[in-house]
Formats: C-alpha cells, structure tokens, sequence
C-alpha cells in the first residue's frame, strides 16, 4: 500500500524520504518556490512554498512528507503571504522588468504574475550594489540577486565553490571566490551548471541577450505552474 | 579607495583589508609588498594558531577571534593563509568574517570600544555617556579615530543589565561606566596603557544574588552528583529526571529528560553535550551568574548528561561578551581533570568525557539551538532545516543534546536530591524554580530565583519597583505587559520566560521600548529566510514612520499585517518573535501609536519635501513656493 498526503483535500502518493515539494511535484502539484530546484540539497530560505501541514506552517521544500498530513497550498491566506515575500524580494533588491534581459524567462517575475502581484507594496530599499562583468562570458548583476543560493550549489557541484553569500542580515550579498572577488579572476567557466541556475536576471551569460524575443520566452508562453521544475532551472536566453 | 587607506594608515595599523560589513572587496595591491615583515610575522601568527587548533576547519571562528584580538581585524592576507591552510574556500572565511560582529575586516581602533546599547543600559543613562564619551575620546560612534587609537560603536545587550550602562573594551567586559569612569578611560588611552594594566574596578562584575532558591541556596560538593548518579544507576538517574519534570530553561521548555532518552536512543556511536552559555537576550544575565559562582555544578550537570546518553566530548558555547568569564572557567575544567571527574575513568566509572570551550563573537542568533551548532563547527550561525533535530544530527551530523546553563544545573542537582524534591516545587507543567534576571525601574536589580507560577505582583514587591506602568517578561521576543495584568504568574502556562524581566515606570516612553527592540532584531536578524531579512528591515522602517510622526491610519494595519507575516512565514525563533514587541504592545496600547499618526488617511513613505532639495538646488531657489507645505493636521 503507498502512502498518501493531502493537498487542498486531494490525496497526493508519496514515498519514504520524499518532501511535501517532492510529492506534489511527482503528481502535478505546483507549489510556489525560488530557491528550491530537484537537482540540489533543498535550502529553505525563500519562504514562498510556505504551506500549512496539520495547521502549521512549513517550508514545503524542506519538510518531509509523512502519512496522512494535511497540506493547505492554495488558500487565500497562504496566496496572500506568498505575495508579500515576493514583494520583500522585490523591494530588497532593484528589479526592473522592462529593462531586464532574463524579463519572459525569470522565475521572479513568473512567480508574482502567478500570485498577482499588481505592485511593489512594500518601501524601495533602493540597495546600492556593483555590477560584475569581469568575466568574458557571464556577468552578475547583483542588484538582480535573492540570496536563493543556487549559484552556490550548483558551483560546489561543479567542484569550483565560486560562489557564496557572505554578510548578515539585510547586508546579505553574493560574493565570488576569487582573489580580488571579481568573477574574471575566479574558476568558472561558461559550461559550469552555476552559470545557468539563476532564477533571476543576477547571473547572465554574456552574447545572448534577446536571441529569443520578448514574447516567445518560457513564461510568455505559460503560467509557472504549467513549467515543469527542471525547464524553470535551465530558464534562459538560449 | 585603497589608495587613501594606505596614505593615512597609522603606524602598527594594517589597512590592507578593505572588506566591511556592506561592501564588496576592492583592490589591496597597494598594500602587498609595503610590508613585507608583517607579513611574515602574521604567516608565523597564523600558521602557529592553526597548529594550536589541531588544523581542523571547523576551529575557525575561534581561530578568528584570536586574529582579530591580535591585529584588531582579520586583514586580507590572514583570510587567504586560512583558507590555504584549513583547506577551505576563501569565501567560507570571508562570509564568517562578515557574519560576526566582533570581527572585522577593517582595522577596529587599537583600543576598541563597545557600548551596550540594550534598553535597560539606555534607561541608566547610556545616551548622554555615549555622548560624552565621543567628545572625550574625540571619535565619531562607529568609526575609528584618524591616528587608528580608538574606535567606538554600539553592540547589543552585554548581559550586564544590573550594573550598566556596560561595555566591552578588547573585549573585556566594563560594568557601571559614569563620567568619572570615561574621564580615567580617555586618559589610560591617551597615554597608551595597555587595557591588562587598567585597575580591575573597570572590570568588576557582581553577582547581584538577591533571593536564592532550589538551584542558587545550597552547592553541592565537586562529584557529588556523578557519585549519587552512579551509585543509584544511570537509567534510574534518568528516570529521576523525569520525575523531576525538568523543562529546558533557555525558554522553550523541551522536557529534558525526553531530550537526553531520545539522544541515548540514537543508532550513531559518537555523540555530543553542548551547552548552551550564548546568553543573548536582551536583559537576561543569570547564566552569567552561574558561570561566574556555580560552574562546577554545569559541569557536572554536563558530564552527568554525557554518563547517560554515552558522549565523551562536550563544549561549552560561551557568548564573545562573557570572554572574561573563560579563564576562571578553563581553570575549573582543570581542576575538575585533576580531581578525576573529568577525561577518563571519570568517579572511578568506565566513562570518559571531556568539556571544550568555545567562545562566540557578537550573535544571537547563535542562541538557537542549530545556528550554535553550526557556529561550533565554525561557520555563520544560520539555523538549519528542522527536521532532523539536534538530538539526531547535531554537531557534524552525531546527536547531540543542547541545553542551557540552568538546565545542567538543575539536573546536576537532582541526581543528587532526586526528582521528587524538584517536583514538589513549581506548577503542574512548570516543575522547579527559575532564576530571573531582574533589571530596570527597581531599586534591587539583580538575580532572583523562585519557584515557578510566582505572580509578577509579587516579584515587584520584592525588587523594590514601584509606581510600574509594565514589564517585559522573556526580554524582546517576549512579552510585554502592563499594569493591569500583574496577578499573571511565571510559569510556562502563563508566561513562559528565560529568565528576563525588565521594569518600566511611569516615567518610559513605551514606543522608545519597542523602537530598540525592534532595531535589536533586524540588526540581529542572520538574513537567511526572506521574511525575516527583509521583514524585520522594513519593520523597523514602518515603525520608525509611525514613531516619527509620518504615519497615518493605514500604517498601523500595514505594521501589524507585516508583523503577522514576519511571525508566521519565518524560519526561526529569531524572526518567529521579533514582531512581538510591536504586537503586544499594538494591542495593549493602541492608544500610544494612534497619537502618533497624522490625521489623513495616507502618507509616503519618505520624506515629500526633502526629496524636492536637488530641483530646489539646481533651480537655485529657496523660497516658500518652492517647498511643499506638508499640511492635514
């Protein structure tokens, strides 16, 4: 007999060792996310797959599912909630869609239109960050990044570790392992996984802005619920 | 940048580092090949200290905090020898660097100051001493003086509640600074007397010991406990235990006994006893009394804990403010090694155990309980993903039993009284005593034990407080309440604590109370979880609006939807409490902020007129039309 969860009253197969965000994946289920991706140690931090097991809240990507929970996903309250995180992640950093390259194919963006973000709520931070385009092939803009750390992880698969956040609080910051902290000077390279794993416009590769217009790119075709979790992670200009 | 660092770098004062707590590193190439010596001196200084620390990656912080003390920051050469030769990224240590307020990746002054700047320190006269203390020493707060000598910031709550306003100076704690004080201070530093020759009246600490109980009356003898334990048995003692009713005293109130069971039952052949010592709540400074008077009985209570659920290594996580407190500490771990209760054959058993102490440096969030493990094994204190708990995978992944300082003691104590005596104290769900930490508006600040489900009312009268408008019970990610609810009692049915409480009279702005306190959390907050990264920046945001005067209506339910989230969505206790000083106090005087707001029902966020003053500028004028009259009132 397998056992079940269930989701929003529906019940949801799982085995031992799978998250809430495994099993919903497996059948169908969109769960909203940023930092989570199925190739890589879950992290946790994002907040925005927040779902209520047995009337408490926890990080679906993080929280192991176990026979007869019961998961709230879609509920006004937990859309509600979900909005105002992505409206933080918004406001911390500086994102402007219309001048963005990754605009169509960033997880960001997808993730407020599916939550109907109509705007930014919260106060600008107006954060004041530098931009990295040292490396011949791959720029970061950090005023792009959400600290999802899956640079990070995809980099220490790659065996590099260029990656990693540094700082304490709303002074969280990406920083590159490298000795003068400029991309150009650390080990990555343009087949590296990390150069392809933002969900963001943060990390960018260089020489292939635009090649799919504004309008044909992965959410300009579908809602981010519709996007399986592995398209997301390869989301981008190619 | 780097060019200016080294033109007007003092002699002595290494400023190749040119890392901050906000910025990214720029070049340093100034500095490499000018000093050629020092480096060598430092690649000596480092590769000694890693030696020291058996080379092991996870002795960084506190390989760290000895850089620091040395060079007054961990300049960019010392990160690139560690990373080299613990085998780790670069970036590992750079992001710890940057995690931990007492480190620094810029020169701090040769002399470093460090004031409290908790609530209660503020209440005695913090402010003005702050005030006096930079027109004295002729230095900005947060900055370092021109000639490198002195630099002066503020740093959360020191744990010297009862005898503030408190600091830290080289690390050294300093009690009950007054003008007099700052007078002598600013002259030692002048004439460059190293802090070790100071007068120990700087650096007296009193206990304060007011009303003893249960845990502070009687001491048991050194081994006591480890003998009654093993002549009853072990599984008994943990039975006893049980009995006893014991809960964690940091605040949760985890039944410990069950804790320890479920660490013992775990499959792994190695495990671990930590403790707890990262006292950082603002106004709780009883563990710092228990170190100070009754360490034998911590570690016994650890060592006890260590017999039973079979672990032979132990730590002690000390706060970076309780450095003082580490070579009285160390001095009785020895004597506890030479008496046989601790290494091996501990009491004449088949048990060996040991303690090592590791030393924090500015974080409360390394309070929690995974966020110190992961500071033990020398990384940022970011709190893990729970499941699995501590008691499963804790320190490297091995169970691992976390307790508070009280909470050893208090074991340590009944395994020598038995868990009857314990139990026939305290309430239903809250056996035993708790020791409280009692500072404000009284004229007894101090250390008070009673048994638990004491009334608040009761607690005043004998700390000497009168004409009380509230009291903040747990510190700021508890509760605050006034002064119609004092016949509430201490007990985790009602009001659970660690042991803070903070007095208010009459004579306290309230709204001051929870500016600092919400300032205290999104300082502290360690940034990992949105919610609390974000949220407790921009609570502090809209507070700040209200507190000045620029909100209306909407701000206040704006204030109190954003706490919910911030409550709700956050990924530990840190960001879980750190609206509660705002929501409990919102519901109990929403009085107070509705005076503050303005009587429209909208206003932005920032400041209308002020952001007009580049047009003014450029249009070079200055007269009444062209500045917004920001009118409604």
């Amino acid at each position: 007999m397998s056992k079940t969860i269930s989701i929003d009253g529906r019940q949801v197969e799982f085995v031992d060792g799978q998250t809430i965000m495994e099993a919903a994946a497996a059948a169908g289920v969109y769960i909203p996310h940023l930092c989570h991706h199925p190739d890589f140690t879950p992290h946790g931090s994002c907040k925005l797959c927040t779902v209520k097991v047995n009337g408490r809240n926890c990080s679906a990507c993080t929280f192991p599912a176990q026979e007869g929970q019961e998961v709230l996903n879609e509920t006004d309250e937990l859309r509600e909630d979900r909005r105002m995180i992505t409206q933080m992640l918004f406001v911390e950093g500086n994102h402007f869609c219309p001048s963005c390259e990754k605009s169509g194919n960033c997880q960001l963006q997808a993730v407020a239109y599916y939550l109907q973000m109509l705007d930014d709520h919260f106060p600008l931070f107006f954060a004041s960050r530098e931009l990295d385009a040292s490396h011949p092939e791959v720029m970061i803009d950090h005023d792009r990044c959400i600290f999802c750390t899956l640079c990070v992880r995809a980099s220490h698969l790659d065996g590099k570790e260029v990656f990693a956040i540094s700082g304490r609080g709303i002074n969280k910051h990406l920083i590159v392992n490298s000795p003068s902290g400029k991309l150009q000077d650390s080990a990555l390279e343009a087949g590296d996984r990390a150069v392809d794993i933002c969900p963001t416009g943060a990390i960018l590769r260089k020489g292939i802005g635009y090649r799919v217009p504004i309008g044909k790119r992965i959410f300009d075709l579908k809602k981010i619920d519709a996007v399986s979790l592995a398209e997301q992670g390869g989301a981008h200009g190619e | 940048m780097a060019a200016q660092h080294c033109a007007g770098s003092a002699p002595g004062i290494d400023t190749g580092a040119v890392y901050s707590k906000d910025k990214r590193p720029v070049d340093t190439s100034c500095f490499f090949g000018t000093r050629k010596y020092q480096r060598d001196d430092m690649k000596k200084f480092i590769e000694t200290l890693v030696e020291e620390h058996g080379g092991r990656a996870s002795e960084l912080l506190q390989i760290l905090i000895k850089v620091q003390a040395r060079w007054h920051h961990v300049p960019r050469d010392c990160i690139e020898q560690l990373a080299e030769q613990l085998h780790i990224p670069r970036t590992r240590v750079i992001s710890v660097v940057e995690f931990y307020t007492f480190l620094h990746a810029q020169p701090r002054g040769e002399y470093e100051i460090l004031i409290s700047d908790s609530i209660t320190d503020r209440m005695l006269g913090k402010p003005q001493l702050m005030d006096f203390l930079a027109a004295k020493l002729q230095v900005q707060v947060g900055a370092v003086r021109q000639d490198g000598l002195v630099s002066l910031d503020n740093t959360s709550c020191t744990g010297m509640c009862d005898q503030g306003p408190a600091g830290l100076i080289n690390g050294r704690a300093v009690t009950a600074l007054d003008t007099r004080k700052v007078v002598a201070i600013a002259e030692l530093i002048a004439s460059k007397v190293p802090v070790e020759e100071w007068s120990g009246d700087f650096f007296l600490v009193h206990d304060n010991i007011r009303k003893a109980g249960l845990l502070l009356g009687d001491t048991i003898g050194n081994g006591v406990a480890l003998h009654s334990a093993f002549a009853r048995g072990l599984d008994e003692t943990l039975r006893e235990l049980d009995i006893s009713g014991l809960r964690g005293r940091g605040g949760a109130g985890f039944k410990t006994a069950l804790k320890w069971r479920f660490a013992k039952q775990e499959q792994d052949s190695e495990r671990f006893v930590v403790c707890n010592a990262d006292e950082g709540e603002p106004g709780t400074f009883k563990d710092r009394v228990l170190l100070n008077s009754h360490a034998h009985e911590l570690f016994e209570g650890m060592t006890l804990c260590a017999a039973i659920i079979g672990a032979k290594q132990g730590f002690l996580y000390l706060r970076g403010e309780y450095q003082y407190l580490y070579e009285p500490l160390q001095q009785v771990l020895q004597q506890r090694r030479q008496s046989g209760l601790l290494g091996g054959n501990i009491a004449g058993q088949d048990v060996t155990f040991d303690i090592e102490i590791h030393v924090g440096a500015g974080a409360y969030i390394c309070g929690e309980e995974s966020a110190l493990i992961e500071s033990l094994e020398g990384k940022c204190g970011i709190p893990r993903n729970r499941p699995p708990y501590p008691v499963s995978q804790g320190y490297l992944g091995k169970p691992t039993v976390v307790n508070n300082v009280e909470t050893f003691v208090a074991a340590a104590k009944v395994a020598v009284h038995g868990g009857d005596w314990f139990a026939a104290r305290g309430t239903e769900q809250s056996k035993g005593s708790k020791i409280l930490s009692i500072s404000g508006d009284c004229r007894h600040p101090g250390i008070y034990e009673y048994n638990f489900g004491v009334s608040v009312a009761g607690i005043l009268d004998d700390c000497g407080a009168d004409d009380v408008f509230g009291v903040q019970i747990g510190g700021p990610s508890g509760t605050f309440i006034g002064n119609a609810e004092f016949d509430r009692k201490l007990a985790f049915e009602d009001l659970a604590t660690g042991g803070s409480f903070i007095v208010f009279d009459n004579s306290r702005n309230v709204l001051d109370i929870v500016q600092n306190f919400t300032d205290f959390f999104a300082h502290e907050s360690c940034g990992f979880c949105t919610p609390c990264r974000v949220g407790t920046a921009l609570l502090k945001k809209q507070f700040d609006k209200i507190q000045q005067g620029h909100g209306s209506a909407g701000d206040l339910l704006e204030l109190e939807r954003l706490g919910r989230l911030i409550k709700t969505t956050s990924h530990c206790g840190l960001g879980q409490t750190a609206a509660n000083p705002i929501l409990t106090t919102l519901q109990r005087y929403p009085e107070l902020y509705q005076r503050q707001l303005k009587k429209i029902s909208f206003e932005p966020g920032f400041d209308l007129d002020g952001s007009l003053e580049t047009a003014r500028k450029l249009s070079r004028r200055n007269d009444p039309a062209a500045h917004l009259t920001q009118g409604g009132e």
